[in-house]
């Protein structure tokens, strides 16, 4: 957090209003939370009238559940259902398009779609960091991603520190929350200890700084500072998860064939929910859309999930045949191999396959579950 | 990545349910690609399948790609005629690494289609004979009808530098050839510990293969193999081809079975 120096501004909600309006000014779309069909959902937003005013949530396995905050607290709950992927990796893109000449010719058209510039207002440090993650998985990678990395380069992040984490939190054990330390233009802390909210708001990046630098308003004082850090250190002792990640990866791959498999796949319905809902699940497939002229066909790639029995299908059979093998493939994936192929955890702690899991497994649970009779499931990967 | 239009400049029938479409692309631009490396194909309205390249890389011609029919692409792609176009973009992947074999034995093991990818490097090493030791080759067919590029192969066989093997698993009239998987042939087969393996066939074809040849005394170091899983990017961003923590499209196809044999010792990894 920057000090008293004036780049830290003290905004109150009228304030909030009018660094809307600069983003917007700089030609953003912003996107910031807002309720809808009994969630909190990231859509297009023009004023700060659309943010969910004294809501809160509660979230556990298999539940989530809107409630009414007693305070005005506009970003009062935790994480969304749905998370910001979706706007930087759309769930269906088409890559190009086939069509033929006059002889007959096949000939091929990268796929042109305009790019939005979108600034994310209300990012929770746990869903920056699978921000994060996406950049090295889809931006980082080999042959980058044409559609994320130009909505990426385009994209304004205006963190929110979490001051409200739920039941299915955990973000200080993956250590990615729940104050946001990197990646953001700004970073906004919500103070509840007056009658109106007020907004500690920090710069993260140059365009950031110069957008703060726009505002007319008052720096931040020590003590505004010293309540905003207060507002975090209170979020990390009201996680509602832990997971214990020491070894994580290395304990999980000589637990391959743990009994713990068994028993989550019993329960597991392999509908794949977890992996729409985390912020970081990349899985895609690639399909073919005709238009219905025949003239064109498109080839667009939309989101899979390793959950589908025939993600892994190849000539003579599915590879994972077994909901026990895929949700596995899932989990050590997330939690272990993730690290090998990108330098990272592919979990961030967010909590929402907790959540959103219909029969309410919980990935906190079921690695403490292996880890408490560690090495019954050796594996020799 | 968006796909190259190629056109269909020859087409031969192999088996049955396997054709070898000779490509070149209709804007004149010529692929640079090493043996062991594959092309997502494109079939018109029907979608991209993963093609090992079946060419010598270092031929000057067009393209190679053996397609075997079993789905709805595959089948599309075998249905073309020649002056037909396609999609093509690759190429991608490991290869099998043939310059690190240079000066020492090769032992080249194939099972069924697997032979596509080994043809791609056996017409390499025809081309530059004099750069390797010996030379075996080991392929094995469910019948020998199932045999790709039968005239090449017989060609193979007459070459006195090359020491070629074919079995079969279930003899029709008219073979006199061996009968077995390729396997029971991998005694008879001179195996320097020294020498490197390429193995490429079914899964299980090349777990016993790798086994074979690690009684012999090779090292599991220097046995490659070329894997096969789901492919749909090819640039390890859809995830299909996961296996542990490798992508089979960029990591592999090809590995060493040092790498492999752990990733596949566990049953649906």
């Amino acid at each position: 957090m920057a000090g008293p120096s004036g780049t830290t501004l003290a905004l109150d909600g009228d304030g909030l209003e009018t660094v809307i309006a600069a983003v917007r000014q700089r030609g953003y779309t912003v996107i910031a939370p807002t309720v809808r069909d009994g969630a909190v959902a990231y859509e297009p937003i023009t004023s700060a009238a659309a943010l969910p005013r004294g809501v809160g949530d509660e979230q556990g396995p298999a539940r989530y559940r809107l409630r009414e905050r007693d305070d005005d607290a506009l970003f009062g709950f935790a994480a969304a259902p749905s998370s910001w992927k979706r706007y930087l990796y759309p769930p269906a893109t088409t890559l190009w398009r086939a069509r033929r000449d006059e002889h007959g010719t096949l000939l091929f058209d990268e796929s042109a779609a305009a790019v939005p510039r979108y600034a994310f207002l209300g990012v929770r440090a746990c869903e920056l960091a699978a921000i994060l993650v996406h950049d090295r998985v889809f931006a980082g990678a080999a042959h980058p991603d044409p559609t994320y990395a130009a909505r990426r380069r385009e994209l304004f992040i205006i963190a929110v520190h979490c001051g409200s984490p739920s039941g299915v939190c955990f973000c200080t054990s993956m250590g990615t929350g729940p104050r946001a330390r990197e990646g953001f233009d700004l970073g906004i802390t919500e103070l509840l200890d007056t009658a109106t909210p007020r907004y500690i708001v920090e710069a993260g990046s140059p365009a950031g700084l110069e957008l703060l630098e726009s505002l007319a308003a008052s720096p931040a004082t020590v003590q505004d500072l010293e309540a905003a850090q207060a507002v975090t250190d209170v979020a990390t002792e009201h996680m509602g998860r832990h997971l214990e990640t020491g070894g994580l990866p290395e304990m999980l791959q000589r637990n391959l064939e743990h009994p713990q498999w068994d028993d989550v796949a019993a329960r597991c319905l392999s509908c794949g929910n977890c992996t729409m809902a985390c912020p970081t699940c990349f899985c895609s497939d690639d399909v073919e859309a005709q238009a219905p002229d025949g003239e064109t066909s498109a080839r667009v790639r939309e989101w899979a999930s390793c959950f589908s029995h025939d993600f892994s299908y190849i000539h003579g059979g599915t590879v994972r045949e077994t909901v026990r093998s895929r949700y596995r493939q899932w989990m050590t994936h997330k939690l272990g191999t993730w690290w090998e192929q990108f330098g990272t955890s592919g979990c961030v702690g967010c909590g929402r396959c907790i959540a959103w899991c219909p029969v309410g497994i919980d990935i906190t649970e079921e690695a403490a579950a292996i880890r408490a009779s560690d090495g019954r499931g050796r594996g020799s990967a | 990545m968006t796909p190259v239009s190629h056109r269909v400049v020859g087409r031969r029938v192999e088996t049955a349910d396997v054709v070898t479409l000779q490509l070149e692309a209709t804007d004149g631009s010529r692929l640079r690609y090493a043996a062991g490396q594959f092309n997502m194909l494109y079939a018109y309205a029907v979608g991209e399948v993963a093609i090992s390249i079946s060419a010598n890389p270092l031929g000057g011609g067009p393209i190679a790609h053996t397609v075997r029919n079993v789905g709805s692409v595959s089948r599309a792609l075998c249905g073309l005629q020649i002056g037909d176009t396609l999609g093509l973009r690759g190429p991608f992947g490991s290869d099998w690494g043939l310059d690190s074999a240079a000066g020492g034995d090769l032992v080249i093991v194939a099972g069924g289609i697997g032979l596509a990818p080994l043809r791609s490097v056996i017409t390499q090493v025809i081309a530059e004979r004099d750069r390797f030791g010996t030379v075996e080759i080991v392929i094995g067919t469910r019948t020998p009808e199932e045999l790709a590029f039968k005239a090449e192969v017989e060609s193979w066989r007459a070459r006195s530098d090359l020491s070629v093997h074919v079995t079969v698993d279930r003899a029709t009239p008219g073979w006199r050839g061996t009968v077995g998987v390729v396997t029971t042939v991998l005694p008879r087969v001179h195996c320097d510990p020294a020498a490197i393996a390429l193995v490429c066939g079914p899964e299980v074809m090349m777990r016993f293969t790798a086994l074979a040849l690690m009684e012999r005394g090779m090292p599991a170091s220097r046995i490659r193999v070329s894997m096969e899983r789901n492919m749909q990017c090819a640039i390890a961003q859809c995830g299909h081809c996961q296996l542990g923590s490798v992508f089979v499209c960029a990591d592999g196809p090809v590995f060493t079975w040092e790498r492999l044999e752990p990733l596949l010792a566990v049953r649906q990894l």
